[in-house]
């Protein structure tokens, strides 16, 4: 198995790293003293296992975990205890250590890893260019089907009873709901950003703290969408 | 006074030298710049930043193991969020004989 330790303390991590020495089939791929640099890794790289500290600054261990898709084993690393019952909301987390680990306890986690790695059910990664859909979209205004090309749509706002479709000539107002046209969109090009906005990714122009530009639209990132939204950016 | 030591640490080494030296050289970085963090957030009254620094700290008194100095600030990180100073002088003394223990190794 090979592991990389997320810990925004140094000398947290050389222990984590110590620890994992001491394990036979487990390599230490990395460190990060940080999550977003652990994004930019796991985007590019497939691990077996993170060592994750939960409380780090600005972008915690739960939030990081929001952003993995098709996430590889977590061990949840914290001097709290408080965080236990959360944790174990999450699939991927398999273990919980409390700080200071020792040895003994760092051996049983590894083998619960080993046991939940065992017993997984194979589970069918998603291929957004495999899936079956069209290119196009058709939207009934006034009884008449209006077609509109996935790119051509920048936005989509929900307003009341009523969705606003933004495209770059014009804005079309459908009686639906955001939750309906969300199963209609391809997830590769769109991404729900807030409870009343779904954007197109590829249409995004710039990212500040808590919104995204799109043309001249500002539109506001909710807390719970932005982990999924900086897991789908290409990080530099 | 409860006294630091690296029980923890030579446990986990196993005689691993480079390691335990790792370590030292690294909580000996850490530790006084933590320190500085921690007593501008008090002067400034930053009461969030200093527990944010008080939960870093702690888990080096429990890598120290210094059980009473983590229960002690397991309680005061909380008092902070709360916006109340009123431990800091006791905290301060954990942290002072921390810095002396450091010299020492």
């Amino acid at each position: 198995m090979n592991c990389i330790i997320i810990d925004d303390e140094e000398a947290a991590r050389l222990i984590v790293s110590q620890l994992c020495s001491k394990v036979n089939d487990l390599d230490v791929i990395q460190d990060f003293g940080n999550a977003i640099d652990a994004i930019k890794f796991l985007n590019q790289n497939t691990v077996d296992v993170i060592f994750l500290d939960i409380h780090m600054p600005n972008f915690n261990g739960f939030d990081f975990v929001q952003t993995l898709k098709n996430s590889p084993k977590i061990v949840l690393t914290t001097s709290d205890t408080n965080f236990a019952i959360e944790a174990y909301e999450y699939e991927s987390i398999v273990d919980y250590l409390v700080k200071p680990i020792t040895k003994e306890r760092f051996e049983k986690s590894i083998q619960k890893v080993k046991n939940s790695i065992t017993q997984q059910p194979k589970i069918l990664t998603q291929d957004y260019d495999n899936q079956n859909i069209g290119e196009d979209l058709y939207i009934n205004i006034d009884r008449r089907l209006i077609k509109l090309k996935f790119n051509d749509i920048q936005l989509i706002e929900a307003k009341g009873d009523y969705i606003e479709v933004k495209t770059v000539k014009e804005t079309y107002r459908v009686h639906n709901t955001l939750k309906k046209i969300k199963e209609k969109l391809p997830e590769k090009l769109f991404l729900q950003i807030h409870r009343s906005y779904i954007i197109n990714f590829t249409k995004i122009i710039d990212i500040e703290d808590n919104s995204v530009l799109i043309e001249r639209n500002v539109v506001p990132i909710s807390r719970s969408n932005r982990p999924e939204l900086m897991r789908r950016l290409n990080l530099l | 006074m409860e006294q630091p030591n690296l029980n923890y640490i030579d446990q986990l080494a196993e005689g691993d030298i480079e390691f335990r030296e790792k370590f030292i050289e690294i909580i000996k970085n850490e530790f006084p710049q933590e320190l500085i963090v921690y007593k501008n957030a008090i002067k400034e009254l930053n009461t969030i930043a200093a527990a944010d620094i008080v939960h870093k700290l702690k888990h080096k008194f429990n890598i120290l193991s210094m059980k009473e100095a983590y229960s002690f600030s397991v309680i005061y990180e909380d008092e902070l969020r709360a916006h109340k100073v009123d431990m800091d002088k006791d905290f301060q003394l954990i942290l002072g004989n921390i810095i002396d223990y450091l010299k020492t190794i």
